[in-house]
């Protein structure tokens, strides 16, 4: 027997979670598309897993292919139903999306930009936040990047800090459960602590990124001030702020 | 040893054809047996630019379905001794060229050729893949405006994940840049990127800047490289860079906006 042309592996990935706690199909669109505007190049294209764990015990029949087709139509891509009730199983199971047991890993929220809702604002019935197993114990080695990061370009370092010595490109996207470190411009994205280190940084020798993020706690590019726009620059969680302090 | 050099972009339009028959002619012209490969299956573009279209019998698809030998599909140039080009066919679907077809024409032409230049379709799915897949060298042909950029960097990160030598963990992909339709009036005016900036966004060694000119489009209506034509700026910009490939220092021409010359100016002349 020749070796197979594949390999079998186990990964953990960081994923979307939406959190639906009622489904009103003529509320969800608009509620959703407020959510993903405050932080679009996060959600765009990106894998979600719906969960129902929070949904009222006594709400009626969800519109499972409604409720699908709602989420792809603002570029989100359902991967999977969480916490099923027992009674919207069959229904979801048609989807043919892949039907998780109640999550154990932790979430944690995506903030919204503004710093405090409106106190008269309804509760959304949607959440969005990002989830991931826990922490594993112990620390690897430093993942290093020699070569550019370019556009459409991920890079993980999991378990431990990530190096480039060169720039990370627009589009392009560096994480690490630890530090990230770059030589250069960063342009794209980078997150750091993704699996909830708040006291990982970010440093970087031209501030210029899309996004940055420090345990779930996000920033987009036109947060970036004066001081440190295109400046040698660090990110670091203080609290629950995102702070970028120049070099 | 022969070397495999792909002209890519991601980017539509932004002058690989008319790059990749100028240098293949120049390295043709300086005594370096050369052939150009059309890759952009489907859209046969090359052999126009060539002015060979005419002597198109066989393709790159017939060799590579075994329904013509290399020899009856390449064209000898007429114009310039040392060079040959491998059209690609119009009417034929773009799935036709497979990893291993295309491997097992290219050590063929290894044997026989010192550069392979491999004429990149638009974009960054299979077809650009296919073409980029055993360069040993790249030029990325880079437009001076922000989407062709981004296209370009989106490019280099295939080169260097998805080439052979990538996947095999050899030594990367060489990569030049080669930024074309520039128009240093227009950089002054803030209506195009400057090389500098393309050159920050990018960082790759820069092999050559050509202008944007009228020349490039004559010379193409007439079926003729624009490199033959020396009187134009375009022809001379591109023959620095085979100069550059070829690894000679030679500087950058054609990057700043033109003055009136001192006589012209003291003559009141127009330029
Ligand atoms: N330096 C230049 N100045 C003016 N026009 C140019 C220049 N370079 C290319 N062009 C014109 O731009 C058009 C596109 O050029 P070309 O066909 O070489 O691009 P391409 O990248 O091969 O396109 P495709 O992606 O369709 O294969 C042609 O009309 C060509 O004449
Ligand atoms: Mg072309």
């Amino acid at each position: 027997m020749s070796a197979p042309d594949f390999q079998l592996k186990g990964s953990t990935v960081t994923v979307v979670v939406l959190e639906l706690h009622r489904y009103a199909p003529e509320e969800f669109s608009a509620q959703l598309e407020a959510r993903i505007r405050q932080a679009p190049q996060l959600f765009e294209g990106s894998p979600v897993v719906i969960s129902l764990e929070s949904l009222d015990v006594d709400h009626p029949e969800v519109d499972f292919e409604a409720l699908l087709t709602q989420c792809r139509a603002l570029e989100l891509r359902p991967i999977a139903f969480r916490a099923l009730p027992p009674r919207f199983s069959a229904a979801a199971a048609a989807t043919g999306l892949a039907v998780l047991p109640p999550g154990t890993a932790r979430g944690r929220n995506i903030p919204s930009r503004e710093a405090a809702p409106a106190a008269a604002e309804p509760e959304p019935a949607v959440e969005l936040h990002t989830e991931s197993s826990p922490q594993r114990p112990g620390s690897r080695p430093t993942r290093t990047i020699t070569r550019p990061v370019r556009s459409g370009q991920q890079i993980y370092a999991e378990g431990g800090d990530l190096i480039v010595l060169a720039q990370v490109s627009e589009g392009a996207e560096v994480l690490a459960d630890g530090n990230i470190h770059i030589y250069g411009a960063l342009r794209g994205r980078a997150l750091a602590g993704v699996h909830g280190d708040a006291s990982a940084r970010i440093f970087c020798q031209n501030m210029d990124a899309e996004l940055i993020s420090v345990a779930g706690h996000f920033l987009l590019s036109d947060a970036l001030t004066e001081s440190v726009h295109r400046k040698p620059a660090q990110v670091a969680l203080q609290g629950d702020v995102l702070n970028v302090s120049a070099l | 040893m022969a070397k495999i050099i792909v002209v890519t972009s991601g980017k539509g339009g932004v002058g690989k054809t008319t790059s990749s028959a100028a240098i293949g002619t120049g390295l043709a012209q300086r005594g370096h047996s050369t052939i150009i490969i059309d890759f952009d299956v489907g859209l046969r573009n090359l052999d126009l630019i060539m002015g060979c279209e005419r002597r198109v019998v066989y393709d790159f698809v017939n060799v590579i379905n075994e329904e013509a030998t290399l020899n009856q599909a390449m064209i000898k140039d007429k114009r310039t001794d040392n060079l040959y080009i491998l059209p690609a066919s119009q009417t034929r679907d773009k799935d036709a060229l497979t990893e291993e077809s295309v491997a097992k024409v290219l050590e063929e032409l290894k044997e026989r050729f010192e550069y392979i230049i491999c004429d990149s379709p638009a974009g960054i799915e299979k077809g650009a893949q296919m073409a980029l897949l055993f360069a040993d060298e790249a030029i990325v042909v880079t437009n001076p405006e922000v989407s062709s950029v981004r296209d370009s960097d989106r490019i280099l990160g295939i080169l260097q994940s998805k080439s052979l030598r990538a996947r095999e963990g050899q030594e990367p992909v060489k990569e030049h840049l080669l930024i074309t339709r520039y128009n240093p009036a227009r950089v002054n005016a803030g209506e195009m990127l400057s090389v500098a900036d393309v050159e920050d966004i990018l960082a790759i060694p820069l092999l050559g800047v050509i202008p944007e000119s009228q020349d490039v489009l004559k010379a193409s209506n007439q079926g003729e490289p624009v490199i033959l034509n020396s009187e134009a700026a375009a022809g001379q910009a591109y023959s620095d860079a085979v100069e550059r490939l070829l690894g000679k220092a030679v500087e950058h021409r054609f990057v700043d906006e033109e003055r009136p010359g001192f006589f012209k100016r003291l003559l009141g002349g127009r330029a």
